[in-house]
């Protein structure tokens, strides 16, 4: 029977990113069409699948044992961890999370972090992301220090808000790097802050945007749905503003969830602890995927292998 | 749906019989195109206008129901591609597939978790919901052993699956009384397994391996005037069946498609073996409309993570997510434990009581009702204020449970300490406590140490 298969049209392109320089770079973005939708646009980059790298040990104490294995012979010290992530489990690009920058907690100074951003970058044949602790005053004294000291290597610095995406863009600007901004799930303030930037004298080009990650169970349908309304706001209707590639850290939301991390002694009905957390991350991640992300961060090794292959099996 | 109250009353014998209950045919037809009223009650309209009006008022996808009673499961009947346009309604069947190729130990190991599992969250009981039962052996007999198991254990849906016409219509025979689902219905067989359906009331799932050809078997189902049927688009990999089920929902709502007007049945079981990817498939499949997705395994590390995503992505986006009022006991508290007051917006309650538990201090935490808002939403909206919360904390219960008159309250509301102070009265102190959840497991050490 005569069956016409009915496609949309689309008025946009996401704009493409390269991150990394020389032999390091990869590019992302330059979509023309809503996520899995192949069969009626160009998707000329895959999605990458980045590995998080943690700057200290002692941010990891609480982890779940499932995380803390893989990752036991090189947690303390993070270019040996970075390394072991590209060469062992695949990652496609490393994100140093300097957690331990956080005024809260152990407050590791702004140059001693920027240092060891270099060396990461430095030792890796990947694109680095580095991310802050998520505390504004420090983020952008620690990403500026950053910036400058790793001028020139087109790192992804992040992520910049509303109440300091001034100094972070302004040092992305000027040691040429690639920024994250971060709003609170809604496309209105992601558009805002793209605007604010651009202002700045931040080019599209140099911008990735980060919805704000729910994990599964905790507000993802949030995240997903805002992601699907960015995308249709930059492909249905064209807004150059909302034009910028997704980039998701989906493995701290998931892995801090306590049904991803708790025992099986603690929630027998729960089932085994490590596969149970693993398919927190996954399935979280493949929701964001789906919703169009084009960097997901993701923590476990096996989380990268499932999310590696179905992204080769969509993109094929 | 589609037709207008003019366009219906066009349809109708337009004589103001007035036998509907209303006062004209028109008034009639307006209620039918906003769905008020039911066409049986005009004893005189004409089959052709009745049959007309039946088709035009179908919703683009149809819903299906397998299982009996309160073990019952619905899928279909979506109207939107995207959940912000409207809630996705019925959410999709998490099935289990048992063949006579199994050992009956792995079956009962599967129909335990396909009978007993559930898990409860934000009030609401997930529990996987059909079997699929597959004569992957091709033997009658040892299918019907299987088929005949399953049925008298359970009252949730099943589907059988074989490909020997005369063993499903055995299988069938031995599901009577039931609400039961067979397949493969192809091309080949389409037109006998068709009229068994109808015969013996059970929901075909058409197979295809095109569009084409499942579009010309669901035509005919159309024809035989059924009205549930599923779709199952071939067992090929993740992205064709990606494909197609986007394809299958725009025929369908798009251009009112009415031979793809099912929902469909997805087999991330017979993609890969691999336990962990093969959720994540049955993950992806639930978000890009899979009305049933089959897994091999309802092992709870499996269906937990996908029970949690098919509840998110199926929770109306308009509405938040709400608990129920009252008082949670954290990590077993006791008369000295500390006491909590937050909303009952479920995702602060998700964050409050995670970043509690993580902290090992036993700990009371009461959730006010605020109608589902945050803290600071409720606050404004003056749900979340001094002289609500008070009378809350007082009636709650808290008072009888710890031999202290301490209370802390979210940091985002420090303002109100002083007013809350005074509605609770002498011998209460209020606490002031943390701006963010992921702080609370240093607050509460801080504040249990002291």
């Amino acid at each position: 029977m005569a069956f016409e298969f009915p496609k949309d049209k689309y008025n946009g392109k996401i704009v493409e990113v390269t991150i990394g320089a020389g032999d390091k770079a990869r590019t992302v973005g330059g979509e023309t069409a809503m996520p899995l939708c192949n069969f009626e646009g160009e998707f000329p980059n895959r999605p990458l699948v980045a590995m998080e790298v943690y700057d200290k040990a002692e941010v990891c104490e609480t982890w779940a044992p499932a995380c803390k294995e893989p990752f036991a012979d090189v947690m303390g010290d993070a270019v040996a961890w970075a390394k072991k992530c590209v060469e062992e489990f695949g990652a496609e690009a490393i994100c140093l999370q300097l957690a331990s920058t956080d005024p809260n907690g152990m407050n590791t100074p702004a140059e001693e972090a920027a240092e060891l951003a270099k060396k990461v970058a430095e030792a890796i044949p990947v694109p680095l992301i580095v991310w802050g602790c998520e505390n504004d005053e420090k983020d952008a004294e620690t990403l500026a220090k950053v910036a400058e000291v790793c001028a020139g290597m087109n790192l992804v610095i992040g992520p910049a808000k509303e109440g300091n995406y001034k100094k972070i863009g302004g040092a992305a600007i000027g040691y040429d790097h690639v920024v994250v901004q971060q709003t609170p799930i809604d496309v209105n303030m992601a558009k805002q802050l793209n605007i604010l930037l651009n202002n700045l004298g931040v080019p599209m080009t140099k911008i990735l945007m980060d919805p704000q990650m729910g994990a599964l169970g905790y507000g993802i349908e949030y995240c997903y749905t805002v992601m699907e309304r960015d995308r249709l706001t930059g492909l249905k209707q064209g807004d150059e503003k909302m034009q910028s590639p997704l980039i998701l850290d989906v493995g701290k939301y998931t892995w801090k969830t306590k049904e991803a991390s708790v025992s099986v002694d603690e929630e027998p009905a729960w089932g085994e602890a490590k596969v149970r957390g693993v398919l927190w991350e996954t399935v979280s991640a493949v929701d964001v995927l789906a919703a169009g992300a084009d960097i997901l961060i993701l923590r476990h090794p096996d989380s990268v292998r499932i999310l590696k292959k179905i992204i080769d099996e969509l993109m094929a | 749906m589609g037709l207008t109250g003019i366009q219906i009353y066009k349809l109708l014998p337009q004589t103001n019989c007035k036998e509907c209950g209303d006062p004209t045919c028109l008034a009639f037809a307006m209620k039918l195109a906003a769905g008020k009223a039911e066409l049986d009650k005009c004893p005189y309209v004409s089959e052709e206008s009745k049959a007309k009006l039946s088709e035009a008022s179908a919703p683009p996808i149809r819903d299906v129901t397998l299982g009996q009673g309160d073990a019952a499961w619905k899928v279909g009947g979506e109207t939107v591609k995207y959940r912000h346009e409207k809630t996705f309604v019925n959410p999709t069947a998490i099935v289990v597939a048992l063949s006579n190729e199994q050992s009956a130990d792995d079956v009962d190991t599967q129909l335990k978790y396909l009978n007993e599992q559930s898990f409860e969250r934000v009030g609401k009981i997930l529990a996987p919901n059909w079997a699929f039962l597959w004569d992957q052996k091709k033997d009658q007999a040892s299918f019907l052993d299987l088929v005949k198991k399953v049925g008298g254990a359970t009252e949730k849906g099943i589907i059988v699956s074989s490909e020997d016409v005369a063993t499903l219509k055995a299988a069938a025979e031995a599901l009577k009384g039931k609400k039961f689902a067979i397949h493969p219905v192809t091309k080949d067989n389409a037109d006998d397994l068709i009229a068994f359906a109808k015969e013996v009331g059970a929901v075909p799932v058409a197979q295809g391996d095109t569009l084409e050809d499942l579009a010309a078997v669901g035509e005919k189902i159309v024809a035989a005037g059924l009205k549930e049927a599923l779709l199952d688009t071939g067992w090929k990999g993740i992205r064709e069946t990606v494909t197609a089920n986007i394809a299958i929902r725009r025929a369908a709502l798009d251009k009112k498609f009415r031979p793809l007007g099912f929902p469909t049945i997805a087999f991330p079981c017979a993609m890969t073996q691999d336990v962990e990817l093969q959720a994540t498939y049955a993950a992806l499949l639930i978000d890009k409309y899979a009305g049933a997705v089959v897994v091999s395994t309802l092992d709870p590390a499996v269906t937990y993570p996908l029970l949690v995503n098919r509840l998110n992505i199926y929770t109306d986006p308009q509405r938040p997510m709400t608990m129920d009022q009252g008082i949670y006991e954290i990590n077993n508290p006791g008369p000295d434990s500390p006491v909590i007051v937050t909303t009952n917006f479920a995702l602060t309650y998700f964050v409050v009581s995670a970043e509690v538990e993580a902290s090992r201090v036993p700990t009371w935490l009461l959730i006010m009702d605020t109608e589902g808002m945050s803290v600071l939403t409720a606050w404004s909206a003056g749900k979340f204020v001094a002289d609500a919360i008070a009378p809350f904390v007082k009636k709650s219960g808290i008072t009888e449970k710890v031999n202290h008159r301490k209370l802390i309250i979210p940091g985002y509301v420090a303002q109100i300490s002083g007013e809350l102070q005074e509605e609770l009265g002498e011998g209460w102190e209020v606490v002031i406590g943390t701006r963010e959840a992921a702080d609370i497991p240093k607050f509460l050490k801080d504040y249990v140490g002291q």
